[in-house]
């Protein structure tokens, strides 16, 4: 049996002795655990499963382990992923520094800052969110005009940020910031880490199509951050915001991870839903034939993420692949959506409704989320840039 | 299950590129064309296809095969597709060859297979009679005679059925589907080529009471359909691979014109409005080379999933095609609705492409039904 294989068992044997039973069904919004000095439980099964995987490392499975991470190479990884995904297992910790923060930091942070950052992150001991866009800079990220002055030990920094994700449930916020506003508009941007318990920042909630609020408006008014919080150089930081942007789009390329939804599939609601007719199809010839085209798109996105790893791993990787996955992925899940939506007729409608069960009402709550998917992380449109210019060379 | 080649699976793709667009560039489909020439292939073109290996790549071993697998010969096929090269490989090697082996007797298969290898002996699978693609129910019939078999019945879109040696004829008979393999040039067989847009070879075959023994049943009568089905997906996944390589073939090209050509004092690929519906062929090719790549192998590794996996295959490829074939033209405007630029040939391949063997919404029914709904 090769190592791998054994690996494989292993693992799989202590999944199976360490996941709590209730820990292996679709988790609901409400049931993740997110990383935070007050992290909160929705029960004593939640918790178990969040030690036990973070005290394996496996909260952040392929960082090093002298730093709290799993120490797994990325075939082990993906060993561990699909053996949880077999399982049905829940993701133990939610949180933009194990995403995001943490492997820009790995990157690119000081001896000093990996001590200090990366162990807390996979204990999730932080909330982390994110920086980067500005009522003026969204797609054109660079023209961002939040300002951090050189002050002798600390920077200043003055300026406020939108769309920033649970800033007001987060400790802790990664941001990009103007260092140098004489310079091209790339060139003078900075990578700063600000602790929200600073004197000065605070944040204001707005409010979503999905009825939550997620977002939020993010102000700084002459906050003093330490000097020591600046990952890479000083107006190189727009390196550092591409590299993990590269991760976030990544990781929103991962369709039907363990994002919460109904649950049930396409194709176990249309028959549901729409029921079979005597030949055995779907009974509505129209709906039959979008559900296929969803579930070929689907799989072909699988086969060609599949692909990829195996690519990489064979070392004949073509590095282009990567940069479709985010367009192909979000546009798939909003199509995905839209055929749920339809399959389940006025089913899907119901708001706040005793008429409608979780499953009905979570399918209009997915249905609006995805929306934001080919927005965040960069906008579909933005991707199809990307691939015409670095993929095909297609001139500016 | 692998969707990456392996070293020698590459080497062998390398050198079919280059063989292949060395001997036979699209110009040389074009040649043949023109010259309204009578075989429709060239026959030392098809030798050095056999010499290479390529006809012997997914036969047995016993029989003077190679027995290398079909992602080898679906990487032979693909770059073939980059020139629209014409030769009876799949209908020979793909179709013809497959039904021998699923369902041949012991004497059928040593009788064809090393001819097959060798490339003395061609085959064409008389398949469909109705103007779109049929998998079961025939109206041509086996009716039994003695120790004989008399065929009756009209075959259309058969493809290089002008110019095979052996005919293999799905035919419906009291208790199934029977296969039958029959001599091209037996008496009662009328064959009438047809030039079709793309300048490939297709025939109308009628079989007028055409008397064969009991001996060129293939397998038997019960059987029929499921060696039929394996041999129409084998066909539908390296099909597919042939139109893979024609759709980038034609992708690349077309990029590489938006960025020769100018206009309004820039290059025509700046403009967005180009760029994006470029970027979303390019992403539609991705995913379809990894269907393709994942369907051969599941021929390779005999998976129960390959008729899904065959299935979408056809119908991506269908898609992707047409969609790459559609713009292609139309980004080069008006030179690309010139005879005199091989873009027009890829456009007309597609859509004989799409034919064979089921088009999109054939597959897609069929995938659906697959996955019971
Ligand atoms: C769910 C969600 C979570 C988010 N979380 C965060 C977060 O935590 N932190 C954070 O900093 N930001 C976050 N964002 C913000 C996100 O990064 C921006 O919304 C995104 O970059 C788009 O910017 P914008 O909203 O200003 O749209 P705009 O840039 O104004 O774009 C508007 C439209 O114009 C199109 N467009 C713009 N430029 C071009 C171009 N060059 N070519 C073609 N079309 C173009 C866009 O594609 C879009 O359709 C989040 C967004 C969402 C939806």
């Amino acid at each position: 049996m090769s190592d791998l294989d054994q690996f494989r068992q292993t693992v799989h044997a202590w999944l199976e002795e360490n996941c709590p039973p209730a820990m292996r069904t679709p988790i609901t919004r409400e049931e993740q655990v997110w990383a935070g000095k007050n992290k909160v439980f929705p029960n004593q099964d939640a918790k178990l499963w969040f030690e036990r995987m973070r005290d394996k490392g496996w909260t952040a499975p392929e960082w090093p382990a002298e730093l709290g991470g799993g120490g797994l190479d990325e075939r082990q990884a993906k060993v561990l992923r699909d053996e949880m995904k077999r399982l049905g297992c829940r993701t133990p910790l939610f949180d933009l520094g194990i995403w995001m923060l943490g492997p820009a930091v790995l990157e690119y942070g000081t001896e000093e800052q990996r001590q200090q950052h990366i162990p807390s992150i996979v204990r999730g001991d932080v909330r982390w969110c994110q920086g980067y866009s500005e009522p003026g800079a969204g797609s054109d990220l660079a023209s961002l005009q939040t300002r951090a002055e050189d002050h002798g030990d600390h920077f200043l920094v003055n300026g406020a940020k939108i769309w920033t994700t649970n800033a007001d449930k987060a400790d802790w916020i990664f941001c990009l910031v103007r260092t140098d506003p004489d310079a091209k508009k790339q060139e003078g941007i900075s990578f700063l880490l600000i602790d929200m318990d600073n004197p000065g920042v605070s944040t204001t909630p707005i409010e979503l199509i999905s009825g939550e609020s997620e977002f939020c408006q993010t102000f700084f008014d002459n906050v003093k951050v330490p000097k020591a919080n600046l990952i890479g150089e000083l107006n190189k930081g727009w390196s550092v915001a591409k590299s993990l942007l590269k991760h976030e789009r990544k990781l929103m390329a991962e369709i039907g991870g363990d994002t919460p939804g109904p649950s049930f599939s396409p194709v176990q609601a249309g028959i549901e839903y729409v029921g079979l007719d005597s030949s055995g199809k779907l009974r509505d010839h129209g709906l039959r034939e979008q559900l296929v085209s969803h579930e070929m798109a689907y799989r072909a996105i699988g086969l060609t993420h599949f692909r990829s790893f195996e690519e990489r791993m064979n070392g004949v990787a073509d590095n282009n692949v990567p940069l479709i996955m985010k367009y192909v992925g979000t546009e798939e899940s909003k199509r995905k959506e839209e055929v749920l939506m339809a399959i389940l007729g006025q089913r899907a409608l119901g708001w706040y409704d005793d008429e409608f069960n979780a499953d009905e009402l979570l399918t209009n709550r997915g249905w609006l989320f995805s929306k934001a998917l080919s927005i965040a992380g960069g906008t579909s449109e933005v991707q199809l840039n990307i691939i015409a210019k670095r993929v095909l060379g297609l001139p500016t | 299950m692998t969707l990456v080649l392996n070293e020698e699976q590459r080497l062998l793709k390398d050198t079919a590129k280059d063989f292949i667009s060395r001997v036979m560039p699209v110009s040389a489909l074009r040649t043949l064309r023109d010259q309204k020439d009578a075989l429709g292939y060239k026959r030392e073109h098809w030798q050095q296809m056999v010499e290479l290996g390529w006809a012997s790549m997914v036969l047995p071993e016993a029989y003077d095969g190679l027995d290398f697998g079909y992602m080898g010969l679906g990487a032979v096929i693909e770059e073939s597709g980059r020139t629209l090269a014409a030769s009876p490989l799949f209908s020979t090697v793909v179709l013809g060859s497959t039904i021998i082996i699923e369902g041949g007797s012991e004497e059928q298969k040593s009788a064809l297979l090393p001819g097959i290898a060798a490339g003395e002996i061609s085959l064409a699978l008389a398949l469909e009679e109705k103007p779109h693609h049929q998998t079961t129910g025939f109206a041509t019939t086996a009716v039994a005679d003695g120790d004989d078999f008399i065929i009756q019945g009209k075959k259309v879109f058969v493809l290089d059925g002008h110019s095979a040696d052996q005919l293999i004829v799905a035919t419906t008979m009291e208790s199934g589907i029977g296969l039958f393999i029959v001599d091209a040039s037996a008496s009662g067989i009328d064959r009438r080529r047809h030039h079709l847009i793309d300048s490939r070879n297709t025939a109308t075959i009628e079989f007028k009471q055409v008397r064969v023994n009991k001996s060129s049943l293939i397998g038997d009568a019960v059987q029929g359909q499921n060696i039929l089905n394996t041999a129409m997906d084998y066909g539908r996944i390296c099909l597919a691979a042939e139109m893979l390589g024609a759709a980038k073939e034609c992708f690349e090209r077309t990029v590489a014109y938006l960025k020769e050509r100018d206009q309004f004092g820039v290059k025509i690929g700046s403009f967005q409005a180009l760029q994006h519906r470029a970027a979303k062929m390019y992403i539609e090719l991705e995913l379809s080379k990894s269907v393709v790549l994942d369907a051969l192998s599941a021929i390779d590794d005999k998976r129960a999933d390959l008729p899904q996996l065959a299935s979408l295959a056809k119908a991506s490829l269908n898609d992707v095609f047409e969609l790459v074939t559609n713009e292609a033209v139309q980004m080069h405007g008006g030179i690309g609705v010139t005879d005199e630029l091989d873009i027009g040939f890829f456009l007309k391949r597609s859509r004989v492409a799409t034919q064979i063997l089921g088009d999109s919404s054939f597959h897609r029914d069929r995938y659906a039904s697959l996955c019971g709904y």
